[in-house]
């Protein structure tokens, strides 16, 4: 299928619940629809994207807005689409780690990096830092800390002026 | 020593040395070096003990633990994370133990220096460093060079000497 294929079997099925990004090919989706959203692409067997090749997490920059953007591919139809779910800090986007197995590691991965929180996870935690790192090193605003254990980071860069 | 008297020790396949030489010998071509590795210098230290470059043939062999490791070859980036294994680690070793600091991150943090928030800036930050080795990664020869230095490094050592 086609991207407006696609659009136009999402609006059939439901909607007013997904959106086209203007000047893409990105459906965006708010987080409130992205359970039932996400079981029809996995179920519906027109759609049949039984592969999801990555989730990839980004920041707006304004402090508030953080996505999700979300990768799939059909290995029986061989067609892909991009989902774009964007949440304000502090909310949770539905995980989708029930429906494919490989979303546990790249949610943790997204909620590790830059903060996003997904709902339902089975394991949510960090998977790359510490336990007990302070704060989400890819968002925009983070602060380097000076010492973490002890151990001096950064180094004083201005002993290499 | 007088010229004669060591002709004679010469004949007779008997050598006069002082026993500290003799320990530093021993101790220099059998630095078997503690078999871990943080990223892809690691893969040189592969490369270096494999047939071509063979480490084997100066005495050093891999352990895959520290209680039987004389020297330990830091082979990539130190990660915050990793930092504090590594400490115990090295502390793990028995002495004497040394450590060789290969590669640009393990030196100085290499091309983390500016951003990396999570890459400890040289690992002579937690444990003491006797060779460091250039390069990003360095060839095989490399190590073997810093091995060699290494190994010259303890040759002017006096172990038996209290150091109290």
């Amino acid at each position: 299928m086609t991207f407006e294929e696609i659009v136009a079997f999402l609006d059939n099925k439901a909607n007013g619940k997904s959106s086209v990004i203007e000047g893409k090919t990105v459906i965006l989706v708010s987080p409130e629809n992205w359970s039932e959203i996400s079981s029809i692409l996995k179920n519906e067997s027109k759609l049949n994207f039984d592969y999801l090749m990555c989730i990839s997490a980004y920041d707006k920059g304004d402090n508030k807005v953080y996505g999700a953007a979300y990768n799939f591919y059909s290995t029986v139809n061989s067609h892909y689409l991009e989902v774009w779910v964007e949440v304000e800090d502090g909310t949770s986007i539905p995980s989708v780690a029930e429906l494919w197995k490989a979303a546990d590691w790249h949610e943790r991965e997204a909620y590790d990096m830059m903060g996003i929180k997904f709902e339902g996870h089975p394991d949510l935690r960090r998977i790359l830092l510490s336990d007990d790192w302070e704060g989400y090193p890819l968002r925009k605003n983070y602060k380097e800390p000076d010492y973490y254990h002890g151990l001096p980071v950064p180094k004083d860069k201005s002993y290499w002026d | 020593m007088d010229p004669t008297l060591l002709e004679q020790f010469d004949k007779d396949n008997i050598i006069v040395e002082k026993l500290d030489t003799l320990i530093n010998w021993s101790r220099a071509n059998s630095q078997w070096y503690f078999q871990f590795g943080l990223a892809c210098c690691a893969i040189e230290m592969m490369a270096a003990a494999a047939p071509r470059h063979d480490l084997e043939r100066f005495g050093a062999m891999p352990r895959a633990t520290p209680r039987q490791s004389d020297v330990m070859i830091v082979a990539g980036t130190v990660t915050l994370k990793m930092a504090e294994r590594v400490k115990r680690l090295y502390e793990q070793m028995s002495d004497p133990k040394y450590v060789i600091s290969m590669g640009s991150c393990s030196n100085s943090g290499g091309p983390y220096w500016q951003h990396g928030y999570h890459v400890l800036k040289g690992v002579d930050l937690v444990v003491p460093v006797d060779v460091y080795i250039p390069g990003c990664p360095p060839r095989p020869e490399a190590l073997l060079q810093g091995l060699l230095e290494l190994q010259k490094k303890i040759k002017t050592e006096t172990p038996l000497r209290s150091h109290a």
